[in-house]
């Protein structure tokens, strides 16, 4: 059945809820607190469906303030908290316990200021992702990591993750584009890390709070950088007969020295989704596809597309298909975007995120359909393959329940291939719960026993998201 | 004279500090073993750990974009090495040799330890960005890993940019890797002169807000010698540099006639922003670098010119100030902080005699609550504190 394992709730705090739900009315706006079995269960898993625990209540503040009231009182009282944005975690970061609080940040969704001289947007954590580049658009600017959830996920579960996304190519991932957080840490003070200028004070704190998973403290308001989006942006289409030769043009595009904006690879099973639910246009003969997009003058584009298409036809490259109007990029784009959740439609999955060295993208590929035919299912490869980012979808079927145990299984023979060729288990939707147990093929013990150490300078009782990132029998040895 | 470790490698290095750590001795950590490095100076130390032996590229693969290098390794080797690939490191890190008149070549362990980073720091990100794993050996000797040579990465806290910028106040870094970028086919400079602080980083301001591969932007004002100048510099393909210095002049047009500055003169030129080599002389002025919102820079600026004879420049776009100070008793620190009070950035004080870097706080003073974390992150990395004990804050 199913593999990942969660703690015994703690009976003593599960005896208070009573009175710790009366406390917490005295600490937030009453419509912030929820506390009803039916409305708990909105929050009770996040895109790692598989997976639910009921939490002992839900809060949803509005303000910094009431953040650091909560906190501190689940501190002083020694109750855990599950930060919570929009609950698309792939990695089962957001799933409470039965014994914690979900501190949710659904409402705090204001826009703080938007300066284009300094070039720097100010929001509270639980704005969309798509809305800050909403925001800046009308003036030409954007903001760079655009995960396929940006329609849902929030920037403060972007900052927890250091979320990616096709155009993080060339732009870098969230971590890359944060100027500055306003955060609470658990005992209830508030800090503000970095600002509007570059490179905070001391030690990089900002670089630490960027991919810890909620367990350093919870973040309320950020501070991004803008950037003026390009003069014209053109994705195109390579098609090739064989996966092979779509990842062996992968590397050598980037051999090449050429850094498109963008590279997503797509095989035959993801295309046959996807193209069924966007109708971009995707080539149905091939067995692989690229998404390239390049931009800047009209010019400058068909120069770098001439390299990128010798390259592409160099490894086979059957069909070239420049896109010709903004409708046909934006279908483009919406097939790739939607795969996950077009996936969705025909079976159940478990999306993989494994990064490997980029010269191992066809071997990774090969060995990839060995392991899931080994396991008897199927899988559908849809990922960034220029910075060799993997999302492999394993396709099974929940309701049986040995189809989910052979899934996770191969899944994790996946990321163990993926830490084996020089990579890591996760490029972008972060450890959660579902990774924690394979932390050890990353770590040796002495890097763990580092990390739970700095972990608990920030949180010394573990009560910030405590069951995720590391295996549970590694906790704090101060 | 003082005693000094030289492991040769990773082993030896964890052994040295596990000494140390059993004999609370604090060591000073060094790259090249240049004798006085910047912070707060780490007087009467008996023992010094230099990486120096250390070096060498561990790991190089053009085709991914990929260097690794052992601590020591000087940067110069790395540059040449990547070179011949016709890539660079992309964050143009400073020499800073011009500054200080020192010879020992610079480390790539110490440009990682200071996150020093250039002009290309705006378009690029910093030291930081690009470093994307080490291994370090801890306080406590132990050898430590986080990261690794692939582009993204997860896993686990990042240790890595903690790391980055702690002055070796955390671990020794026994191994860093980074991502590269080709070098651009073409680079060149696109420069207006006679402009006023105000104006200048308006320009400025335009060039990057705009969409034409602006890779750094500077501003020289008139009282570092000649005319002022106002530059920024174009990198990419062959042909959207040139187009893109065209529609810059174009969109310059309300700010005057804009020049084109190519080849051995422009690259000079953004070689002496990178290494503040207008303030290097005299050798006893005291230098500061703030980072600051760009808008508020010609307003801070002002503000301390008001109060104090300084030389400066700006960098990133006005975002950082490169800042000489002609006589004072603090080095200018009281006038310089206040200034930069209500920015929300900071300064720090890089270049000063050791009795004012010992009396003035080097780095920007921390918040108590921020304090306390770092303290606690001292802490658990290098509970005996034997790791350049006080160099950024005192008793970290
Ligand atoms: C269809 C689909 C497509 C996706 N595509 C991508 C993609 O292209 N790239 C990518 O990187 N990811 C992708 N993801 C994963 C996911 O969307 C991201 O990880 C996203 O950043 C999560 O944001 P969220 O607001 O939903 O956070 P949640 O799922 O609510 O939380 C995620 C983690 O962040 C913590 N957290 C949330 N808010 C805060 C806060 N304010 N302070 C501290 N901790 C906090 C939570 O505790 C949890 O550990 C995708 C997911 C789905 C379902
Ligand atoms: C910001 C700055 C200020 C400087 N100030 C002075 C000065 O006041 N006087 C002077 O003579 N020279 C100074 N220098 C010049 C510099 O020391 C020399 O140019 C030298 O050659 C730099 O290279 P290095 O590798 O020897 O670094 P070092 O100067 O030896 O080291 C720089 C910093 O990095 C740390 N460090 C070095 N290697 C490692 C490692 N492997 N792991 C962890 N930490 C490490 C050191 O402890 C130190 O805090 C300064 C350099 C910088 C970057």
């Amino acid at each position: 059945m199913s593999k990942i394992r969660f703690t015994e709730p703690n009976r003593e705090i599960l005896a208070r809820r009573d009175s710790i739900i009366n406390d917490l009315t005295r600490l937030v706006d009453p419509a912030g607190l929820i506390t009803s079995t039916d409305e708990c269960r909105a929050y009770e898993t996040d895109a790692l469906t598989a997976y639910r625990k009921m939490p002992l209540a839900v809060v949803l503040p509005k303000t910094t303030e009431e953040v650091s009231a909560v906190l501190k009182y689940c501190h002083d009282t020694g109750v855990k908290v599950v930060p919570r944005g929009a609950g698309t975690s792939l990695a089962g970061g957001a799933i409470p316990s039965e014994d914690a609080v979900v501190l949710g940040l659904s409402k705090m969704n204001r826009v703080l200021a938007v300066n284009y001289d300094d070039r720097f947007i100010r929001v509270e954590a639980g704005v969309t992702n798509l809305s800050v580049t909403a925001v800046v658009a009308e003036n030409g600017f954007f903001y760079a990591p655009d995960p396929s959830s940006q329609l849902a996920c929030t920037i403060g579960g972007n900052i927890a993750n250091n979320s990616g996304g096709a155009h993080c190519l060339k732009y870098g991932v969230t971590t890359n584009n944060l100027l500055g957080v306003r955060m609470v840490l658990i005992d209830g003070s508030i800090i503000d890390l970095g600002g509007d200028y570059l490179d905070s004070a001391g030690l990089d704190l900002l670089g630490l709070v960027v991919g810890s998973e909620g367990q350093l403290g919870i973040v309320t308001e950020a501070t991004l950088r803008i950037l003026k989006s390009a003069e014209g942006a053109r994705p195109v289409l390579f098609g090739f007969p064989s996966c092979e030769g779509a990842g062996k043009a992968v590397a050598d595009v980037i051999a090449a020295g050429i850094i498109p904006v963008a590279i997503e690879y797509m095989d035959k099973a993801a295309i046959e989704i996807c193209e069924a639910f966007a109708k971009a246009g995707y080539p149905l003969d091939v067995e692989a596809l690229l998404i390239v997009e390049v931009e800047g003058s009209d010019a400058e584009m068909d120069a770098t597309l001439a390299d990128i298409t010798a390259i592409a036809r160099a490894n086979g490259a059957t069909t070239v298909r420049e896109s010709r109007s903004a409708i046909e990029t934006a279908a483009i784009w919406k097939g790739r975007k939607s795969a996950f959740g077009a996936t969705g439609r025909v079976a159940d999955y478990l999306c993989m995120d494994g990064t490997v060295p980029t010269g191992k993208l066809s071997y990774v590929l090969a060995e990839i359909s060995k392991i899931v035919q080994r396991h008897g299912l199927r899988v559908a490869n849809v990922f960034h393959a220029g910075d060799g980012n993997m999302h492999p979808l394993i396709l099974y079927n929940a309701n049986d329940p040995s189809q989910q145990s052979k899934a996770e299984a191969a899944g994790d023979d996946i990321l163990r291939l993926c830490v084996e060729v020089g990579g890591c288990l996760t490029g972008e939707h972060g450890v959660g719960i579902e990774k924690r147990d394979l932390m050890r093929c990353q770590f040796d013990d002495a890097d763990l026993v580092q990390q739970i150490r700095v972990r608990a300078a920030f949180d010394p009782r573990w009560l910030l998201n405590t069951d995720k990132v590391f295996p549970l029998d590694f906790r704090c040895q101060g | 004279m003082t005693d000094c470790y030289k492991p040769r490698d990773e082993c030896g290095l964890s052994s040295a500090i596990k000494d140390a750590a059993t004999a609370k001795m604090p060591l000073v950590v060094r790259g090249a073993g240049s004798k006085s490095a910047m912070g707060r100076p780490l007087g009467g130390y008996a023992m010094s750990l230099t990486t120096e032996r250390m070096r060498g590229v561990s790991l190089y693969e053009p085709t991914e974009l990929v260097i690794g290098a052992l601590p020591g390794t000087p940067v110069s080797e790395i540059d040449r090495m990547l070179a011949k690939h016709n890539q660079m490191l992309p964050f143009e890190p400073m020499d800073h040799r011009v500054l200080f008149g020192t010879s020992a070549e610079p480390t790539i362990g110490g440009i990682v330890a200071g996150n020093v980073s250039g002009p290309r720091r705006i378009a690029v990100g910093a030291c930081r960005d690009s470093l994307i794993g080490v291994r370090l050996v801890t306080g406590r000797g132990d050898v430590v890993k986080s990261g690794g040579r692939v582009m993204k990465n997860v896993t686990g806290l990042d240790l890595v940019k903690l790391n980055c910028g702690a002055w070796g106040t955390l671990g020794v870094l026994s191994e860093v890797i980074f991502k590269v970028l080709p070098k651009p086919a073409r680079s060149l400079s696109v420069g207006l002169g006679g402009m006023n602080d105000t104006t200048a980083i308006a320009a400025l301001t335009a060039a990057l807000g705009s969409s034409f591969a602006v890779s750094a932007a500077a501003h020289i004002p008139a009282s570092i010698g000649s005319d002022s100048t106002t530059i920024v510099r174009l990198e990419g393909s062959d042909g959207s540099v040139a187009y893109g210095a065209r529609e810059l002049a174009k969109l310059w047009r309300s700010f005057g006639r804009a020049e084109l500055i190519e080849g051995d003169e422009s690259a000079n030129l953004w070689l002496r922003v990178r290494d503040a080599h207008w303030l290097a002389q005299p050798m006893d002025r005291s230098i500061w670098r703030l980072s600051l919102a760009p808008s508020k820079a010609p307003h801070v600026l002002a503000d301390i010119r008001q109060k104090l004879g300084v030389r400066y420049f700006f960098d990133w776009g006005g975002g950082l100030v490169w800042l000489a100070v002609v006589d004072a008793d603090d080095a200018g620190a009281s006038v310089v902080r206040e200034a930069m009070a209500n920015t929300g950035g900071h300064a720090t004080l890089v270049r000063a005699s050791s009795e004012m870097r010992h009396r003035i706080d080097v780095f920007e003073p921390l918040p108590p609550a921020v304090l306390k974390l770092t303290q606690e992150i001292k802490k658990c990395f290098d509970p005996d504190r034997v790791l350049n004990f006080g160099r950024m804050y005192a008793g970290i």
